[in-house]
């Protein structure tokens, strides 16, 4: 980076060089709405049959849908982490990946809020949550939380690019031309002021701030949605914090995810460097740590007094029918990705992506083995009732709906860095000691 | 339409002639003609009035009818008006209220219960169930490999402090000034919280349509009796309010032929057989026979209460169709 020399015409036109409309684009959108037509057949199938159409009966009555809703908060957290964490403390080589962190929490948390309707039994009553809503539920703290946080979001992707898209507007050659008038509204004339500026500095910092307390919440809530409850395995007092840890695992390794694949489909490795990946795979491996410590808490604590519910549920967790799931989701999702990531000759792009992927399913299994296992082992047996009520198994729609959710994402994803710039065009002028009326 | 409310020729006789003695004669004939046509027209309403009891007694198909306060009465067809939504609105009212005064108790005798299952069926069928689908269940235990196995109904235990209910974001399902916890499938948005939140798994949901969904479909929505069914919502053991609200004993406890429950109210202290229909004091019953509660150790404070199977009326015999089940 520090051989070539950069101009803002340069940094402009290299930031700004995928957005526009070619064939893989098309196909890959393509696939993706088609992705999401099919699961919205089995979402139309539910909806007209009833919840049966999943594996969900009385006992296990919180499934995948639940799951995934837990696994879509917690991703969306990283958007606190990096912009709002590190950030505010000062660490800089987070600059360009700030907004693929603000992608991330958007996208993720946009989509919890739908993954839970999916949930819903009569989500036609939707609005009853708030005309009839008692405060005392955590379901309503969960909604106000995730709201608010959704919201801070999106401004926090938004103000800072304001700049950027002003610039764009009048550097970038190869625009759309369809997507400037847009541009031009978007950056609500912005022209370089120094007043702006500091309007727009202090608001993103008011926002960062925010954001943490915002953040600490919906994933915090999220977590007393079990924990609130009596049942063995759920009923923990170092949940909330238990699952923030783990949101920061899952939300790393979506951030490395992306910047692999932005990095080379949107030819960004000028600006997203090996150091990039390097620093990204000690925080993963760092968060790891954090949460493997949970993991021993929440685990050795009842295994050592071993209540009677609490040692029917290790039980199954450590050696019984979930014993597979716990033991890869473990060690592949987290001891190993600690050991490999130690090495600095894994923490290349290629090798920890792939971690990162492993990190993810690991996470998203995670949830639902801490979601199910509990509810096939209520306080007073399961007797009388045909074997699905005993053992939980989804069923192929619920498993397409639960895939919309994915595809979703991924859209979202797209959208919001395909057509606009992926890593901040201002903030990386100014490291490279471009002066500020050159961006006019 | 009678005659003499809207015209008194009498009196207006009275006052005429002592107003004007001279034109008395012609006011005479007036007020006669008067009363001729009034008579006239009165008739005819006498007979209008006939004809419509006559049509009325040809026409009339009786139909019997269930009031608000349950009782049968007889209408005739002419004489229903069909009001809409104002019954449900009516029993909505009162279900969220309940019945003053009151405090409901039950107490299920373990060692009188032989697993006859006559309960579940009554409430099954009381409350439009499907088979597999239980508002109360009778489980087999055994509390440790060394102690004797024994039989146990399990409904909602309407707890004093109800974990279902505080987690409820709508308000769908809410604890009565008389103890018992209600849902309300009108209002419920099947997120199904409180099912995750109960320790006594005593809720359940309608996963699909419900049994008889299109026959029942026209019948207003009962709170105390949570029918009809509604899919995708949650349904529980109701304390049988509606049958408490006629003075009657809830559907289990009329149906067990065994003499398993006590069913009362708790500021009376008092407890009446479901079989053998005799009253009992409840602190009584509950201190002779060491009286106990399912997991008091939750704080959940339940409204039922469990006398040990101790002295057992009837042989512990293992359900055959069931895999017995020790957790």
């Amino acid at each position: 980076m520090n051989d070539q020399h950069f101009t803002i015409e340069k940094i402009t036109g290299d930031l700004t060089r995928h957005i526009r409309l070619n064939k893989g684009f098309h196909l890959w959108m393509a696939f993706l709405t088609a992705g999401m037509l099919i699961c919205l057949y089995a979402y139309s199938l539910q909806l007209r049959f009833g919840m049966g159409v999943t594996g969900l009966r009385d006992y296990v009555s919180w499934g995948m849908y639940i799951t995934n809703f837990v696994f879509f908060v917690a991703t969306s957290l990283i958007g606190m982490l990096i912009s709002a964490v590190l950030g505010l403390i000062g660490i800089k080589w987070i600059n360009p990946l700030a907004r693929i962190a603000e992608i991330i929490a958007v996208g993720f948390a946009a989509v919890a809020g739908l993954v839970i309707i999916m949930d819903m039994g009569r989500p036609e009553r939707l609005a009853y949550v708030f005309i009839y809503g008692r405060f005392q539920s955590p379901i309503l703290w969960d909604v106000t939380v995730v709201t608010t946080y959704l919201v801070l979001s999106l401004l926090l992707y938004f103000l800072p690019m304001i700049p950027d898209l002003a610039i764009s507007f009048k550097k970038a050659e190869k625009l759309p031309v369809w997507l400037k008038p847009i541009y031009k509204i978007l950056s609500l004339n912005w022209a370089n002021n120094p007043e702006q500026n500091k309007i727009i500095q202090r608001s993103v910092r008011i926002l960062l701030i925010l954001l943490i307390p915002a953040a600490l919440s919906i994933h915090t809530v999220t977590a007393w949605l079990f924990a609130v409850t009596l049942r063995s395995g759920w009923d923990s007092s170092i949940f909330g914090p238990y699952f923030v840890a783990g949101a920061f695992v899952a939300g790393c390794a979506a951030v490395i995810i992306a910047m692999y694949f932005f990095r080379y489909n949107y030819k960004l490795q000028d600006y997203i460097t090996e150091r990039h990946f390097n620093n990204m795979g000690k925080l993963l491996v760092l968060m790891c740590f954090i949460y493997l410590y949970f993991n021993f808490n929440e685990f050795l604590v009842p295994g050592y007094k071993l209540k009677r519910g609490d040692a029917i549920h290790l039980d199954e967790m450590l050696a019984g029918r979930f014993a597979i799931l716990f033991w890869s989701v473990q060690i592949g999702g987290l001891i190993l990705p600690i050991i490999l990531g130690l090495f600095r000759r894994i923490r290349k792009p290629l090798p920890l992506m792939i971690i990162s992927v492993a990190v993810l399913i690991g996470a998203w299994l995670k949830r639902y083995i801490i979601v199910v296992p509990t509810q096939e082992h209520p306080f007073l047996p399961i007797q009388h009732e045909p074997h699905n009520f005993q053992i939980y198994t989804p069923t192929l729609t619920e498993i397409g709906i639960t895939l919309f959710s994915f595809f979703l994402v991924l859209f979202i994803i797209t959208i919001l860095s395909k057509f606009f710039p992926v890593v901040p065009i201002m903030e990386t002028a100014k490291e490279n000691g471009i002066e500020e009326g050159e961006m006019k | 339409m009678d005659t003499n409310s809207t015209y008194d020729p009498n009196s207006n006789i009275d006052k005429d002639d002592e107003k004007n003695q001279g034109t008395s004669r012609r006011k005479f004939m007036k007020n006669l003609g008067l009363l001729g046509a009034g008579a006239v027209t009165g008739a005819a309403a006498l007979y209008s009035g006939h004809l419509f009891e006559e049509k009325k007694e040809k026409s009339g198909e009786s139909k019997v009818l269930l009031t608000q306060d349950n009782k049968l009465v007889e209408v005739d067809s002419l004489e229903m008006k069909y009001i809409q939504k104002a019954p449900e609105e009516k029993l909505q009212e009162r279900g969220r209220e309940g019945i003053p005064g009151k405090r409901w108790v039950m107490v299920v005798d373990l060692a009188r219960c032989r697993n006859a299952r006559r309960c579940v069926a009554a409430c099954q069928s009381a409350h439009q169930l499907r088979p597999d689908q239980y508002h109360m269940n009778t489980l087999q235990l055994q509390d440790s490999p060394d102690t004797a196995p024994y039989n146990m109904p399990r409904n909602c235990q309407h707890c004093d402090n109800p974990p279902c209910v505080s987690v409820c974001p709508v308000d769908a399902t809410y604890k009565r000034q008389d103890g018992i916890v209600l849902i309300d499938n009108e209002r419920c948005i099947g997120c199904r919280f409180c099912i995750a939140a109960c320790p006594y798994s005593a809720r359940i949901f309608n996963w699909v349509e419900p049994r008889d969904a299109d026959k029942y479909k026209d019948q207003p929505y009962n709170v105390e009796l949570n029918v009809p069914q509604k899919k995708g919502t949650v349904s529980k053991c109701l304390f049988s309010a509606d049958r408490l609200r006629e003075e009657k004993l809830p559907y289990c406890v009329e149906a067990c032929p065994n003499g398993v429950y006590y069913f009362g109210d708790e500021n009376e202290d008092a407890v009446t057989n479901g079989t053998t229909k005799e009253t009992v004091q409840l602190s009584a019953l509950l201190r002779d026979n060491g009286g106990y509660q399912l997991m008091p150790e939750l704080g959940t404070k339940p409204r039922i209460y469990y006398l040990p199977p101790k002295n057992r009326v009837f042989p512990f015999e293992p359900a055959k169709d069931e895999q017995f089940s020790k957790s």
